[in-house]
């Protein structure tokens, strides 16, 4: 006697998309990877779109790494990262920015800042938390944001006050439902700073509302003019912030992909305990360059941020030379002139200027709020490679004014 | 020497032909500080002139160079002066350098072929009363000079736009 069961019939899809999830359906494509796009197979361009040093990885960082590999250093590290360089990581940021932190258990070694990011917001954002962040920014904070559940409220930073987080910006987006904080000061892309006065009333308002602070500093070492001051070391502010770093723009580190996280030891264990069960560790040899890094590192870490400081100077005053305003970027390696003036948006002055112009930069718009109207310029290039590029947006500048 | 100095020497080492307006914007100072420092050590012969680095195997790849060990004895009073100067006025010697260790100069001499060399350290080198001996070797190739890597094979490879 056959016995048939009875199964439900099967819905089938009619394309892989019907696969995929609906956070994942709806992640697009970052406006800088449509960019990339236009500017790839191009010839004789300048670019000035690129986001990482113009420096190679110092020989003896990248030497030691090789010497580890020859000793045979290919294994797993403790997943919070090797002790050593933990160790080492909690002095560096200690004798630099006045922030303490106990290599034990406040002290996550992470794939780049990158991955301490997205640690963080998934082991804070519960479905339908409010998540702060100031904008112009970094591209992927409201994706990641979004993918882990999270509701993304953009607070718009303004050129006339060097893209500074305000209180009053701040605390006009505040409901209930705000939690989380991102900061990224000194800032991609405006190149925009906070000093301990423009701190102040940000860590009052983070205290009134309980909110809990990532502050992805990042660019902390390439900070011109005044020290960089971290969130973390704001009084009463330290367990309340998850500082997060790496090694990519201060040791011309990019593709060796380490970073670190430091907080409050319940945090960074939640943290740890995703960290384990997505990546285990980050690698060994990177981390062994890293340790290289900040032990003998300091010395050619300072020769490339007067470098970045000398080209910012050439740049600033070559930008307002041609008549685009441009506020002074105090860190970072990013100018964020206005094109406003000449009635182009950011995109078709980002477009035109590479067809017309043969420069590559970032449009604003990309950045999120405040960021129409402005244009991205890397000044990690060769300095002649930077009169260059001036004198070519200079020319076709002159040409849009022309044609008006 | 001033720190001001010092980073002005370091901008004019990667390009000479960098001026004092470029410099003083990159270094945030008056363009007359920086014409003014530059005289000053022009004059003092700090800078002692703007060369171009050139890569002299492209231009004829015959050229020979060697790097010469000489032994001397010094003399009473004078030391190494004279014998160096001797030696440096000859137009085949590129650079002399005194040293530590087992001889006493180190001499690069330039020439059209092998031969020329040769004939340099044993009919002018080697005569000279106080050279007591004389190394020769010969450079194959030059990989690196004052800093700068000869080899171009290897540019800017970083994506041309990234976030």
């Amino acid at each position: 006697m056959i016995n048939e069961q009875q199964t439900a019939p099967v819905n089938r899809r009619t394309s892989f998309a019907d696969y995929l999830a609906p956070q994942a359906r709806s992640l697009k494509p970052s406006g800088i990877r449509r960019f990339f796009d236009l500017v790839s197979g191009r010839k004789d361009v300048i670019t000035l779109g690129v986001g990482e040093p113009d420096f190679v990885t110092p020989w003896h960082v990248r030497d030691a790494c090789v010497a580890s590999l020859e000793n045979g250093k290919t294994q797993y590290t403790s997943n919070a990262g090797m002790p050593e360089l933990r160790e080492a990581i909690g002095s560096y940021l200690n004798d630099r920015f006045k922030v303490t932190y106990n290599p034990a258990d406040e002290i996550l070694v992470t794939v780049g800042g990158s991955e301490a990011i997205d640690l963080a917001l998934r082991s804070l954002i519960a479905p339908g938390d409010e998540i702060l962040i100031p904008e112009p920014c970094y591209i992927s904070y409201s994706p990641i944001t979004t993918l882990s559940g999270g509701v993304a409220v953009g607070i718009e930073t303004f050129a006339e006050d060097a893209f500074k987080l305000r209180a009053e910006q701040l605390k006009a987006a505040i409901t209930p439902r705000a939690k989380v904080l991102i900061l990224c000061y000194p800032s991609n892309p405006t190149g925009g700073v906070m000093s301990y006065d423009d701190w102040l009333p940000i860590a009052k308002l983070v205290e009134e509302h309980d909110l809990i602070v990532i502050s992805d500093e990042i660019y902390a070492e390439l900070s011109y003019g005044q020290k960089h001051v971290s969130f973390a070391a704001m009084p009463g502010m330290r367990d309340r912030t998850i500082l997060v770093s790496g090694f990519s723009k201060a040791f011309a580190m990019t593709g060796w992909r380490m970073g670190y996280a430091c907080g409050h030891p319940e945090i960074i264990s939640a943290m740890l305990r995703i960290h384990q069960y997505t990546v285990m560790c980050a690698p060994i040899m990177g981390q062994v360059a890293a340790l290289e890094a900040l032990t003998n590192g300091m010395e050619e870490m300072e020769r490339m941020i007067e470098s970045y400081n000398q080209r910012r100077r050439l740049v600033v005053k070559g930008f307002r030379e041609i008549g685009l305003e441009c506020h002074e970027p105090q860190g970072a390696f990013y100018a964020f002139p206005s094109v406003k003036s000449t009635g182009l948006s950011s995109e078709e002055f980002a477009e035109r200027l590479l067809t017309e112009g043969n420069v590559a930069a970032v449009p604003g718009n990309v950045f999120g709020l405040g960021g129409e109207g402005h244009l991205r310029c890397s000044y990690a290039t060769s300095v002649a490679q930077l009169n260059e590029a001036i004198e070519r947006i200079g020319k076709f500048v002159e040409r849009v004014r022309n044609e008006g | 020497m001033s720190d001001l100095k010092m980073k002005i020497l370091d901008l004019l080492k990667e390009d000479a032909r960098r001026d004092a307006e470029l410099i003083a914007t990159m270094l945030d100072v008056q363009v007359d500080v920086v014409k003014r420092e530059i005289a000053e050590m022009e004059n003092d012969h700090l800078i002692v002139k703007y060369a171009a680095v050139v890569n002299w195997s492209k231009v004829h790849d015959e050229t020979v160079t060697a790097l010469i060990e000489v032994q001397i004895t010094p003399e009473r009073g004078r030391g190494f002066e004279g014998i160096a100067e001797r030696i440096y006025l000859y137009p085949e010697v590129k650079s002399v350098y005194l040293m530590s260790g087992a001889y006493d100069l180190l001499v690069e001499v330039e020439g059209k072929t092998l031969k020329e060399v040769a004939s340099f350290v044993s009919n002018k080198l080697s005569p000279i009363d106080l050279v007591l001996s004389t190394k020769t070797f010969f450079i194959l190739k030059k990989y690196k000079q004052d800093g700068i890597i000869f080899d171009e094979s290897v540019g800017d490879q970083r994506l041309m736009i990234s976030p």
